[in-house]
């Protein structure tokens, strides 16, 4: 599904590399998890996938079915079928939150030749959805996730996950910053939404959030690249042993 | 993508040109350019007006002729020359007003229907009666008949001056007089059309009214004038619109609006600016839309709203302000300014506050993109007598890109103890972040600036009447096109 070669990205202002040689494949219906301590190029990668325009490809390629995408700016990216849940939800005042999501949707519906909903049809889809997700309805007459708190920030990510029903979803960080409840909420809400059409690439710092999304590989990014990947075992072993005892192991 | 690519995609995109830029061919009688006592004694006579307008004008013109014209805004530009204009111009077919709307020559109707503001009643936005302007003639009223059935008077201004003696004596220029600023004394002098609206006691008036501007002629210069009279207890709703053709030299539009609110009387004036804001690539064309509107409250608790999207022109001069007087009375200012390319606009409020409690709010949101202007300037003054005045402002200014220019200029005078002041004011750049997360949900560059841009101008849009709060969002998106790169 998601095929990522060989990849070198830099910021786009700095000369320094970020991802030196990443390769990555997704398989359909699988979960697979990348952990990684500070500053080995986690957030970079996920950026890079959805398209952020302030890195920069150096070399290697990213594809999506098949089709080099690495040229495709943001919007295109996700008409295709990608999915991120920002580390930092961005907050925008005076965009109410149920208009976005029709837009959004309404702008997939375009792209796949299928027909527009209206506010009234989609407000029926949406309370669906939330329900589903035991999201409050409240959620949606506010503004696109200002004055959101952080736990509300990433279960409307997930909303917006659920809205679009993406194929391949890269989930950056959602586990951080939440307490146990709002977790074990996220958690539910991605477990609900897997099946063996989607895939998942969960991006975390600690192995808790995986006690509760089970994946299929977990990948150790350090500097750049994966150094090593296995069953879910390995991030049991991480988190016991951390990060230093790896890089030790390494050298 | 790299950046470079990314730069490329953006300027082979075809600019959206400006929608209302045509000329419509019809037969125009127009004066001779140039401007002395003979041309305004012509213009009083071909109107047909009584001896007390050209008195008026002529008075005005005296006047005029000792005034310098101001420079002292933010916009750069160069002296005008006066005599190089032509003050009359209208269609031929409109030597006499068409008696009914089916008479309006069919050029005329193609070309107002093309705007979106169709003559016909049956074809009107359900509950709004338009006044159309075509250079300076006013084309057709809608609605004037349903209307007086509940004694609201809905015309032209040259009707008023003609049918309504009394009623223009007494308030044309009681808001505004000549001696005002050199454009509004301009203005006095010359005026060609405009609308009329006398809401009598106790009456809501049952529609929006509207005025529709349009320039067509090139070299010709439009000044309007405009008058609404609130009388006790009643209220308005009134919404301008204008749009002209893309001309390569610069096009003078002087109008003055003059508001007057008695006791307890309400008058929401509502504008949406699309004059042709010049090239975008040389900034060659364009009006100059200088303009003075003030709104009197002479009555106790009276309120005048004022609500105004400007997106167009290549330079606006424009200050709508309330003289609060009556005891309790309110003055509300809510101001979306867009500007793109090489506009430049210098515009915001005066609320002058007089009488014991009077209340003003002022939320001026200004937008700046490409390499344009955008000066908000206001003035809150608390006199002596204002017991307990207050007011409330915000402003804030979006810029977009990193060559366009924001001023915030507030100036606030207290002349009192009990009066409040309240001023917040923020300046934000559109975030490459916010583009990015609206567009990884599959939304396109523009539409994710527009709902940005719009999201931001929303509490100003809540002011607009449903029927055009519609418009002047797309007016914003469409403006706003292609400006991120």
């Amino acid at each position: 599904m998601l095929e990522i070669n060989d990849l070198y990205v830099k910021c786009a202002d700095e000369d320094l590399d970020i991802l030196k040689g990443f390769s990555l494949t997704l398989e359909k219906g699988k979960v697979h998890a990348i952990m990684g301590p500070n500053g080995s190029g986690k957030s970079t990668l996920s950026k890079v996938i959805a398209g952020d325009e302030n890195y920069e490809i150096t070399s290697g390629n990213i594809r999506f079915n098949g089709e080099d995408i690495s040229d495709y700016d943001a919007t295109k990216r996700s008409l295709l079928g990608l999915f991120l849940a920002f580390q930092y939800p961005v907050e925008i005042p005076g965009v109410n939150n149920a208009e976005f999501l029709r837009m959004a949707y309404n702008s997939r519906q375009k792209h796949n030749g299928l027909p527009e909903a209206d506010p009234l049809a989609f407000q029926d889809i949406l309370l669906k959805k939330t329900n589903e997700l035991n999201i409050p309805e409240e959620f949606l007459d506010r503004d696109l996730n200002s004055g959101f708190s952080g736990g509300e920030k990433k279960r409307n990510e997930i909303l917006q996950l659920a809205v679009l029903e993406p194929s391949v979803a890269i989930l950056d960080e959602t586990d951080s910053g939440l307490d146990i409840d709002a977790l074990k909420q996220v958690s539910e809400a991605i477990n609900q939404l897997k099946n063996e059409n989607n895939s998942f690439l969960i991006i975390t710092h600690y192995q808790r959030i995986l006690n509760y999304i089970e994946p299929d590989v977990v990948h150790i990014m350090m500097d750049g690249k994966i150094v090593e990947s296995g069953p879910k075992e390995l991030a049991i072993e991480l988190d016991q042993k951390g990060y230093d005892h790896l890089v030790k192991l390494k050298s | 993508m790299t950046f470079q690519d990314h730069d490329k995609t953006i300027e082979s995109i075809v600019e959206k040109d400006y929608e209302f830029g045509f000329k419509t061919d019809v037969e125009t009688e127009k004066f001779p350019k140039g401007l002395n006592e003979t041309v305004i004694r012509k213009l009083s006579a071909k109107k047909n007006e009584p001896d007390y307008m050209l008195e008026f004008r002529l008075k005005a013109f005296e006047h005029w002729k000792k005034m310098e014209e101001p420079h002292w805004a933010t916009s750069v530009y160069p002296n005008l020359d006066y005599q190089d204009v032509h003050y009359f111009a209208a269609p031929k077919s409109l030597a006499e007003k068409p008696k009914s709307l089916d008479d309006i020559d069919p050029e005329l109707r193609r070309t107002f229907e093309k705007l979106g503001i169709p003559l016909f009643e049956q074809k009107q936005l359900a509950g709004v009666a338009v006044d159309a302007v075509f250079d300076s003639v006013s084309v057709a009223t809608t609605y004037k008949e349903k209307l007086k059935q509940h004694g609201v008077i809905f015309c032209s201004i040259s009707e008023a001056i003609i049918d309504y003696p009394d009623l223009v004596k007494e308030y044309l220029g009681s808001v505004v007089p000549f001696t005002d600023n050199f454009f509004a004394c301009l203005n006095s002098a010359v005026f060609t059309d405009g609308s009329f609206v006398y809401v009598p006691k106790g009456v809501s008036c049952p529609m929006e009214l509207s005025t529709y501007f349009r320039i067509n002629e090139e070299n010709t210069g439009q000044f309007e004038r405009t008058l609404i009279i609130c009388e006790d207890k009643a209220t308005v709703s009134y919404l301008e619109g204008c749009t002209a053709p893309k001309f390569d030299s610069n096009q003078l539009h002087a109008a003055v609006v003059e508001l007057v609110a008695l006791e307890d009387a309400e008058i929401k004036y509502s504008t949406v600016q699309n004059w042709y804001p010049g090239d975008k690539k040389t900034g060659q064309g364009g009006i100059y839309n200088f303009v003075t509107k003030r709104g009197k409250c002479l009555g106790d608790r009276s309120k005048i709203s004022w609500t105004q999207i400007e997106t167009g022109s290549a330079i606006t001069w424009k200050y709508p302000s309330c003289v609060l007087i009556g005891e309790s009375s309110v003055g509300e200012f809510y101001s979306v300014a867009l500007t793109n390319h090489f506009q430049q606009a210098d515009t915001g409020t005066k609320m002058i506050h007089i009488g014991k409690n009077t209340k003003s709010t002022i939320i001026s949101k200004g937008i700046s993109a490409g390499t344009s202007n955008n000066t908000y300037r206001g003035l809150v003054q608390m006199n002596k007598s204002a017991k307990n005045a207050r007011n409330y402002t915000q402003c804030d200014s979006m810029l977009i890109g990193d060559a366009c220019i924001a001023n915030t200029i507030p100036t606030i005078l207290i002349k009192n103890k009990t009066a409040v002041c309240e001023h917040e004011a923020s300046t934000s750049k559109v975030g490459e972040d916010q583009l990015f997360y609206l567009m990884s949900r599959g939304i396109s560059l523009d539409d994710a600036l527009a709902a940005i841009v719009s999201g931001f101008c929303k509490n100003v849009f809540e002011k607009l009447p449903d029927e055009f709060a519609l418009e002047a969002n797309q007016l914003l998106s469409v403006q706003l096109e292609h400006s991120v790169g």
